[in-house]
């Protein structure tokens, strides 16, 4: 096991490839599920059971698997983790199922799984497969639950169910259209941060150099990871 | 019978629009709306694919899966179907109008993961339970709904991608926030079919 490709992995996920802010993957659930924080949460751990799932198998079965029809191979794959959780929460969470039924079946076509499948699973080792998974699924809930607490903070005044004093609703912002904005601005807000911390990394490696010139923004290029 | 047809089709090409209410197929309406012509492209496919499909998952349905007490399997069997529908269409098209291939290219296999074509049979087929020739109706009406809303999208995108907007708004935030607006444009629809 090596050290940095375990953190390199671990990270990926969540900042630098987040799958909702920085790939814009997945945004189907990501705008539909999100009027509540529990709703979001749920989301974001169902597609976390089947992502890390169907990775662990899909990088166990890489050997095996030719390479004409494995797109067909991962979705059966896919589908089988998707309707393994479909039916669990339909025997113990009945109440929460009959809301979200519609988008638990669509993990099956969300578009981040069958990326993660493509681009990682089928080139390494299991163990880093389903640590990829669990790492971009976090990811995935994060932002989720983000959103989340954003819309049903705006549409309803409360924070996980429990009403805030003070903070009436916002008539309206429960609309369709609403998660639209919400997921674009928090979008902007993630670039904005992203950029500012990017400057600064840039101002501070300038600041190190010892020359100011044509040479030393070639030696910048070089160091860059 | 032909009024309530023609009232559901309605409803899914502007008041229920798959995109702008139903939260479907949005990856696709993001990613491929930067010119017109592709995401016109991308609509007449994809309409294609959730005709083709719509007919395809109906009969498994209804004529395998339920006689066989096997309508668990139904994620599995509607994910097949269509992503091998949608490699045979990639196939014929190829084989018989090149142009058509060229010109629609990347956006056939994209089209496997459109949630908009699985959750429509989903929908059409599974919940609603509706009849061949609704299942059909509905499925070509989405399917318009989703062209007219990429198209749509993809022509306000030519002059917002040009605007002078705040940096960390250029690109999907700044679609994503036009994409909000629409939604309300298409929602004032709803009132309409009371």
């Amino acid at each position: 096991m090596d050290k940095a490709k375990i953190k390199e992995t671990v990270l990926g996920g969540i900042i630098k490839n987040n799958p909702t802010f920085v790939l814009v993957l997945g945004t189907c659930p990501t705008i539909a599920m999100t009027t509540s924080l529990s709703q979001a949460f749920a989301m974001g751990v169902a597609t976390t059971f089947v992502l890390i799932f169907s990775n662990l198998f899909i990088s166990l079965l890489r050997g095996l698997i030719p390479d004409k029809v494995r797109i067909p191979c991962y979705i059966v794959i896919i589908s089988t983790f998707v309707t393994i959780v479909r039916m669990v929460m339909q025997r113990f969470m009945p109440d929460l199922y009959g809301t979200m039924r519609a988008f638990i079946d669509l993990i099956v076509v969300n578009c981040i799984i069958l990326a993660r499948a493509e681009s990682f699973a089928s080139c390494n080792k299991p163990l880093y497969a389903a640590l990829d998974g669990v790492s971009v699924g976090l990811g995935f809930t994060g932002a989720l639950c983000l959103i989340g607490i954003v819309r049903e903070f705006l549409a309803g005044g409360s924070f996980a169910g429990i009403a805030i004093p003070g903070f009436p609703a916002m008539s309206g912002t429960g609309a369709s259209a609403f998660g639209f904005i919400v997921f674009g601005c928090l979008m902007a807000l993630f670039n904005f941060i992203i950029q500012k911390l990017e400057a600064r990394k840039e101002k501070m490696k300038r600041a190190s150099l010892p020359l100011f010139d044509g040479k030393a923004e070639i030696v910048k290029e070089g160091t860059e990871k | 019978m032909t009024v309530s047809i023609l009232s559901v089709m309605f409803a899914a090409v502007i008041s229920d629009n798959i995109v702008l209410s139903q939260y479907q197929g949005i990856c696709p309406f993001l990613g491929v709306s930067k010119k017109i012509s592709s995401a016109a492209g991308m609509g007449f496919a994809v309409i294609f694919v959730m005709a083709v499909s719509s007919v395809f998952t109906w009969l498994a349905y209804n004529y395998i899966l339920l006689p066989l007490e096997l309508d668990y399997l139904y994620i599995i069997a509607f994910i097949l179907i269509i992503a091998s529908l949608v490699q045979l269409t990639e196939i014929i098209v190829k084989r018989f109008s090149p142009t058509l291939y060229s010109a629609l290219g990347v956006y056939l296999p994209l089209i496997t993961t459109n949630c908009a074509i699985f959750g429509t049979a989903n929908s059409a087929v599974v919940y609603s339970s509706y009849a061949f020739i609704e299942t059909f109706a509905v499925s070509v009406a989405t399917g318009v709904g989703f062209l007219l809303a990429i198209v749509l999208l993809a022509c306000v995108r030519l002059k917002s991608d040009r605007a002078d907007i705040p940096k960390c708004f250029k690109g999907f935030p700044i679609t994503l926030v036009t994409a909000a607006i629409m939604a309300l444009a298409f929602a004032g629809f709803a009132g309409i079919l009371a």
